[in-house]
């Protein structure tokens, strides 16, 4: 297998974030529009500026349409992408490819999602007909089987382990809370969380992110045209993209402690943007905490801490917006909120504020002011054993 | 030439409602003892499926080739009951598979029409009922769920208990009646029934036993069933046989459980019965049925096989003392209580052509094997998850083999009629790996390693269609090998 990766080869322009959260003052077609204008004037662009769009949302739409009616986009290409939670970053990582290969000089990724309209708590499946023997388990369940099986791997005890997913949920929850874009603004007690009614497993409400609407894009152009747009682009340095054979749920050597998806999809990435000491040289990450037990298994799988010692690492604060490593400056999935084919470009639109110090001073990372330049973001579809992974890796300079 | 019971299995579920819960909750008299009662997860399907396969868990040699499914309270009309259960039996496709719908007398008729085709190849009645009543009333209280099934050979087989005679009679008259999805009957006033009942029962014994060429005497078990409780006392009496004859029956363990009685008192007098005994069936339902069987010196060997497979006796499985089920719990299970679901979609209806297609998964649990390198698939795979070899796999059949929780979790958002659901990821005994939802288990009882077998079961019912799978149960409920005492490999 060869990732050849085009580091350095396109950059993003300009970007746009709705506030995530209960909107039910807006329409799918709404978000869609305030995303898309946000980042088209981020850009200094018009809308007929942009040759081709890509669209992603896991259950808000069918078809370019969905973009191209409410935006009245003027007979230009428009593709809609699913691809699990991981559905934003897939539109971006291919409007980022059709710009590299040429056929395009300025594209657009945008996602979006609408999920409060359903009425249901949690989401909803989008399968199609089957034989009725899949058990379907809720999301929460599926990745609840995460803690037991690090706490009996890692021989972390049980109480700890709570402890290290509430500090998980704390620390996003404070992140969120001084972040006006964010769908819960308000820091949470470690008490309070660890209290919270269980979900699945373990897992208390606490544990688990929020179900949101919004929307989230960005412009990309050729590298060599960004400064044509903007003074302060964001090249990209890697864009990995794996879908695993599925089988860890009949797999009887699979106990549930890690990704295998992630970890590829991480080599991957690093090896495109030159990175062997993930920890050391990552200014930030945005990551895929739907669920606290998947930040603590993505912080090893990622590359950030060893093997069974990522709980310490989360308790002694590592990733903390003032650690070493902030995951999830911006609040992540648990307190910014997840709707769904949004949050891989909401994440890269933390790396878009942060890496270019352009976010407010009470939330603004001090690893970048060090010197740190890259920022990673993660972006994950499926259950433990069955996913899809993403991994960007971003940053203000250009090293060719 | 003998003809006759080559193999039996009974079902009964694993919950027992408290008589006194019922006057606890509604005010009146405590009651005595428990009734079983079926899973929210359970129907005369289900309970079938399981009697089913315990009857041929022991038995060696060839397939029943007709299966014969008897219940007044069918999962479906207008579709065959008795091909769900031959699906999950994994029985072959030339094998033919009837309903018999009705009341407690077509469990009678099942049993002889079993009897009557089986010679050159097996047969099997499976037997099964789901009683529920008004809530306060008798039928509620004494009544109970389960099922029975009942293999019949002919030629050259084993036969455990020789069938010797039978004798009937019919009367019309208006004793017991329900209306198609009712869920109570009506009754006339007792002593009317007893009246007309045990002159049809005396009139079909004597037949009976004349055509056997024996005397009441001879007979050294006797078991007297049907719902009408009243005629049944009288007729267990009046019979002429040795007052040790008379078997006892269920009414304070289980209750009567209807359509399935009959099986069941035919299961529990072979586990009694002694090499030569006379065994006597009665049965009265809208008239008397006799049925004389011997039992053969083929009895003890086929009794060891059953413990041999970790087969509970009906006494024991009656005596099972099984969840203490609230009985607001009952009444939400049999929609007698109508509660707030959760804020979730309604589950998806399966698709019939999907469904058809995995039949050998969804009905059998089959899984596939790779020849390569010998991985278990479940579901059955054509590609390899550990060597990627293409189109190389064997299929096999794991509905029936053990297996233990390797993780588990309590997932209190999916859609249940009983939550919280458990989901546990299952290591197949000899190999093989699934995740599946548990069933008649504590969730806080369950634990990393916990014993499990799959029961089948319906996950749903979505616009009409009963959805039905493979559920793990924890080993240690009613009629496994941990409550028998017996081996458990």
């Amino acid at each position: 297998m060869s990732s050849n990766g085009i580091r350095d080869r396109v950059a993003i322009v300009g970007m746009g974030c709705t506030p995530f959260g209960e909107r039910w003052d807006k329409g799918v077609d709404d978000l869609l529009i305030d995303a898309t204008k946000d980042a088209l004037a981020s850009a200094g662009v018009s809308l007929d500026d942009v040759d081709a769009f890509w669209l992603g949302t896991l259950s808000s739409g069918v078809s370019g349409i969905t973009l191209s009616k409410p935006l009245k986009i003027d007979y230009r290409p428009v593709s809609r992408l699913e691809n699990f939670c991981a559905t934003g970053s897939e539109a971006f990582r291919n409007a980022c490819y059709a710009v590299a290969s040429g056929a395009y000089d300025l594209a657009m990724a945008v996602g979006v999602e609408k999920l409060k309209d359903s009425g249901f708590s949690g989401l909803t499946g989008i399968r199609p007909v089957g034989d009725g023997t899949d058990a379907g388990l809720s999301s929460p369940a599926a990745f609840s089987f995460l803690a037991p099986s690090y706490a009996d791997r890692y021989g972390v005890d049980p109480d700890e382990l709570k402890q290290v997913m509430s500090h998980i949920a704390w620390k996003n929850h404070r992140n969120g809370a001084v972040n006006p874009r964010a769908q819960f603004r308000k820091e949470i007690s470690m008490e309070t969380i660890t209290r919270s009614p269980l979900v699945a497993g373990n897992l208390g409400v606490y544990d688990c992110s929020g179900v949101s609407d919004g929307s989230a894009a960005a412009i990309i152009c050729r590298a060599e045209d960004a400064h044509r747009y903007t003074d302060n682009p964001l090249y990209v340095k890697a864009l990995s993209f794996v879908a695993g054979p599925g089988g860890g749920s009949i797999d009887p050597d699979y106990d549930y402690t890690t990704f295998p998806e992630v970890v590829r999809s991480a080599e991957d990435a690093y090896r495109q943007a030159g990175i062997t000491d993930p920890r050391a040289s990552l200014a930030m990450a945005e990551v895929h905490d739907c669920f606290t037990p998947t930040e603590l298994v993505l912080m090893e799988d990622l590359g950030f801490s060893e093997r069974g010692l990522g709980w310490k690492d989360v308790l002694a604060g590592t990733f903390d917006r003032d650690g070493e490593l902030p995951v999830n400056p911006d609040g992540g999935l648990k307190s910014f909120g997840h709707p769904i084919g949004a949050s891989g470009l909401r994440m890269l639109f933390e790396c878009w504020l942060q890496l270019r110090q352009e976010a407010p001073p009470e939330r603004q990372i001090a690893t970048v002011a060090g010197g740190r330049t890259l920022g990673l973001t993660h972006n994950l579809g499926g259950a433990p054993g069955e996913c899809v992974s993403f991994v960007s890796i971003v940053g203000p300079e250009r090293t060719d | 030439m003998t003809d006759g019971i080559v193999s039996w299995g009974v079902y009964l579920p694993y919950w027992r409602l408290r008589r006194s819960a019922i006057g606890a909750s509604l005010g009146g008299p405590a009651g005595r003892g428990c009734r079983s009662v079926a899973s929210y997860d359970e129907d005369t399907t289900t309970m079938g499926v399981e009697a089913a396969r315990r009857a041929l868990a022991c038995l060696d040699g060839p397939v029943p080739e007709d299966l014969f499914f008897s219940t007044p309270a069918p999962a479906y009309l207008d579709k065959t009951n008795a091909a769900a259960v031959h699906g999950a039996l994994g029985l072959p496709g030339w094998a033919r598979a009837y309903d018999m719908v009705g009341s407690v007398r077509s469990s009678v008729g099942a049993l002889r029409t079993a009897r009557a085709v089986a010679g050159d190849h097996r047969s099997v009645a499976v037997l099964s009922d789901l009683r529920t009543g008004l809530a306060g009333g008798p039928e509620e209280r004494d009544s109970g769920d389960g099922a029975a099934a009942l293999v019949f050979g002919g030629g050259d087989d084993a036969v455990a208990a020789q069938w010797v005679a039978h004798a009937g009679t019919t009367a019309e008259f208006l004793d017991r009646w329900r209306t198609p999805g009712e869920t109570d009957s009506k009754v006339w006033e007792e002593r009317f029934g007893q009246e007309v009942y045990v002159p049809l029962v005396h009139q079909a014994w004597t037949e009976a036993l004349k055509s056997a060429g024996v005397v009441a005497a001879d007979v050294d078990h006797v078991a007297v069933v049907g719902l009408h409780t009243r005629a049944v006392g009288a007729v267990r009496t009046s019979l002429g046989v040795r007052h040790e004859a008379v078997v006892a029956d269920r009414a304070v363990t289980v209750g009567n459980l209807g359509a399935a009685e009959p099986g069941v008192a035919l299961a529990d007098m072979l586990e009694r019965a002694a090499p030569g005994a006379l065994l006597a069936l009665v049965v009265m339902a809208d008239g008397a049925d006799v049925v004389l069987l011997r039992a053969t010196d083929a009895l003890p060997a086929v009794r060891e096989s059953r413990r041999a497979a970790g087969l509970a006796d009906v006494a024991v499985q009656a005596a099972a003392d099984g969840g203490d089920l609230p009985y607001a719990r009952f009444l939400t299970w049999r929609g007698g209580l109508l509660r707030e679901p959760p804020r979730r979609p309604d589950p998806e209806r399966p698709g019939a052509p999907a469904t058809w297609r995995s039949t050998p998964w969804k009905g059998g649990f089959e899984a596939s094997d790779c020849r390569s390198c010998g991985f278990r698939h479940l579901p059955p795979a054509r590609v390899c998850l550990r060597c990627r070899t293409i189109d190389e796999m064997d299929r096999v059949r794991l509905a029936d083999v053990g297996g233990r929780v390797a993780t588990y979790t309590v997932d209190r958002l999916a859609f249940s009629l009983s939550p919280p659901v458990i989901g546990a990821v299952v290591d197949f005994d000899g190999g093989g790996r699934y995740r599946c939802e548990m069933t008649d288990a504590d969730p806080d009882a369950v634990t990393t390693g916990t014993r499990v077998e799959l029961a089948f079961r319906r996950l749903n019912t979505a616009k009409g269609v009963h959805n039905y799978f493979w559920k793990a149960r924890p080993v240690g409920a009613p009629g496994d090998a941990e409550v028998d005492g017996g081996g458990n490999a």
